[in-house]
């Protein structure tokens, strides 16, 4: 079983009575440790798409299953605990707290996840650990470069130890060296840890990384293909 | 989430912006600041008045003449003449009222005295040697008159420290004679500065025996008032009952209904004085009240603000796993946080300008006015403060709870 199985999914919005159909139909299974680039131009419905596989916005018709139980069946309360414990997110623009240290920063999700707080701390620095940010605790944003920023972030996604990480278009305001360790991060997340990662891009270079790739184009699947020659992020770098 | 940390949390929102915080409780503060002060002067006035009377002494019973006042356009009816020398015997007839230990007829009104060239409208009050005693007023010089003075209608007086100053100046008064009415009272002793006192100032106020004032001065026979003291707190009650039925029976009087006295006790006297007072307090600190309203609605505007600049960061930790619940705990913590702060505030400052206040007036105004913080006070101003917060905080609160994490993620 396929932990997201979208079949026939359709998104449209609604507004002041105009109607735009950002997804007409697009199904497709992405299994458990799968690490798959959604991509396509600006306008194409991916970060749609992305909104709905990751609990943020519902869908209009069509289905959405993940982890075997449909997403119309949730609650808006547990759609926010499926969030927080088993997905990850990575934003383009960082979303880091500003005035906050990269600490707290990193904690965000604990503070939602009913963890003890005794072990907060250390499940963070642990994450911070994990994309080598340890010499950075007490900084705030703003003192960081954007590719620490974008590392701080991932060690937020990963702090719940999530199934599911989503990173949209996560190297977009980096420059390529930093991008190259996000991607260098983000790999080893899915084939040492395990995760699934599901990332959105508009480069193909990006898209790349991935073991599989589905292009969206006009809210609807254009190709789904497997990656052959995956690039590796960590040859280039250093 | 953790309560620590939601107030952690909240109170990281509130330092991000502390100028505007500052501003936004400002309302909140004046208002507090407002209800404080009145509650507290409120207090220190009640105490003082409450505190003269008291210092008369809580086995003091007043019969006045007519009957008892029944609301302010009524106090003519005390000016009658039915208090007269006869009752004074009947009441000192110890089978008539066995408790009565002590008795004075007062009379009293306003006549000019004259000393050389200088005049002075003052209060004479005529009254016996037992003055000092009741009102615990001793002169500061010289000495009050004797019970012989009184029986012998002796011209003597007692001067208030205002009339002293108006007359004699920094001369010496003791022995001087002033005329009143035509009439050479040789002066035997001066009051210190008392002030008002049980609205009575009797630092104009000139005190000659009540035979001498009722004779010469006013050409009367009956008495302002008659005041009683029993020999015992306890048989306060018993006695003021023998004192009406005695002076029924001296005035022929069957049905209580027409009695042409009334009989008060210093227990009804603090009793009316707290009810004014309360009741005056109580509208005061409510008028001030309003303020804290306009507060509201001034955090309630701030808040909204806060919402909409907030939107990317309530969409953040909406993604991460944030509730529409914990969000809405995050801002109505935030907006009981500030408004709370503010009652502190208020209270501090309500508290430091009370005090301030009670320090002009005692020491400058020679008041016995001490500084009260009224408890009750401070704890509903925190508490009304920080239930504003909670109900012009919910509605922001909401509106911060009800955005979509998507929509708000892609705010710009």
């Amino acid at each position: 079983m396929a932990l997201i199985e979208v079949s026939n999914l359709e998104k449209t919005y609604f507004d002041e009575g105009v109607e735009t159909h950002a997804l007409c139909g697009v199904t497709f299974n992405i299994k458990e440790g799968e690490f798959v680039a959604i991509m396509g131009p600006s306008g194409s419905g991916k970060s749609t798409l992305l909104h709905v596989l990751g609990f943020l916005d519902r869908h209009t018709g069509g289905e959405y299953r993940f982890d075997g139980k449909a997403m119309d069946d949730y609650s808006d309360t547990e759609l926010a605990h499926v969030r927080n414990k088993k997905m990850g997110f990575i934003f383009q623009a960082f979303n880091l707290l500003p005035r906050t240290s990269v600490l707290e920063n990193v904690k965000l999700p604990l503070l939602y996840s009913g963890i003890e707080q005794k072990s907060w701390d250390k499940l963070a620095k642990n994450a911070l650990e994990a994309v080598g940010l340890s010499h950075r605790l007490d900084y705030e944003p703003a003192q960081l470069s954007g590719g620490e920023k974008q590392r701080v972030a991932i060690a937020r996604a990963l702090v719940n130890n999530p199934m599911v990480i989503f990173a949209d278009e996560p190297t977009g305001n980096l420059d390529s060296k930093s991008g190259q360790l996000v991607m260098e991060i983000l790999q080893k997340l899915s084939e040492e840890q395990g995760h699934t990662v599901i990332l959105i891009t508009h480069e193909t270079y990006t898209a790349e990384h991935a073991q599989r790739i589905i292009r969206v184009k006009d809210g609807m699947i254009e190709k789904e293909e497997i990656v052959n020659h995956r690039l590796k992020a960590d040859k280039f770098i250093k | 989430m953790t309560l620590r940390y939601s107030l952690k949390t909240a109170l990281r929102g509130l330092q991000a912006n502390k100028s505007r915080s500052a501003l936004t409780i400002l309302g909140i503060v004046i208002g507090i600041t407002a209800i404080m002060l009145v509650m507290s002067l409120g207090q220190g006035a009640q105490n003082l008045i409450l505190g003269q009377i008291q210092s008369i002494g809580s086995k003091t019973i007043a019969v006045s003449p007519g009957r008892q006042p029944q609301g302010i356009t009524d106090s003519l009816s005390t000016f009658t003449d039915s208090l007269k020398a006869k009752d004074l015997v009947a009441l000192e007839k110890k089978e008539n009222v066995p408790h009565l230990a002590k008795m004075m007829p007062i009379v009293f009104g306003s006549e000019t005295a004259i000393f050389e060239n200088q005049s002075y409208a003052s209060t004479i009050f005529g009254v016996t040697d037992l003055f000092a005693k009741i009102y615990d007023m001793y002169p500061e010089q010289g000495r009050i008159f004797s019970d012989d003075d009184v029986k012998s209608y002796a011209d003597v007086a007692v001067i208030g420290s205002k009339i002293k100053d108006e007359l004699f100046g920094n001369d010496e008064a003791l022995d001087k004679k002033i005329k009143i009415k035509g009439r050479s009272f040789r002066i035997i002793g001066i009051l210190g500065q008392k002030g008002q006192f049980s609205f009575i100032n009797f630092d104009s106020a000139i005190i000659i025996p009540y035979t001498t004032a009722q004779q010469y001065v006013f050409g009367i026979k009956y008495f302002n008032r008659l005041v009683i003291e029993a020999d015992d707190e306890a048989n306060v009650i018993a006695t003021v009952e023998d004192i009406k039925t005695t002076l029924r029976n001296s005035h022929n009087i069957t049905d209580p209904d027409k009695d042409d006295f009334f009989v008060e006790t210093q227990a009804d006297a603090m009793e009316m004085v707290s009810t004014i007072m309360g009741v005056l307090t109580l509208f005061l600190a409510a008028v001030a009240a309003i303020s804290l309203l306009v507060g509201g609605v001034g955090i309630m505007n701030i808040m909204l603000v806060s919402v909409t600049e907030r939107t990317r960061e309530i969409g953040l930790r909406k993604a991460l796993g944030a509730t529409s619940r914990n969000v809405l705990t995050q801002f109505l913590m935030e907006a009981v946080i500030l408004t709370a702060a503010g009652g502190v505030i208020g209270i501090a400052l309500g508290s430091l300008f009370s005090f301030l206040i009670s320090v002009v007036l005692s020491q400058y105004m020679n008041l016995d006015w001490g500084f009260s913080f009224p408890l009750s006070a401070a704890v509903l101003g925190i508490g009304v403060a920080a239930l504003i917060g909670l109900v012009f905080g919910l509605y922001p609160a909401r509106q911060a709870a009800k955005k979509s994490p998507m929509e708000a993620l892609r705010y710009e």
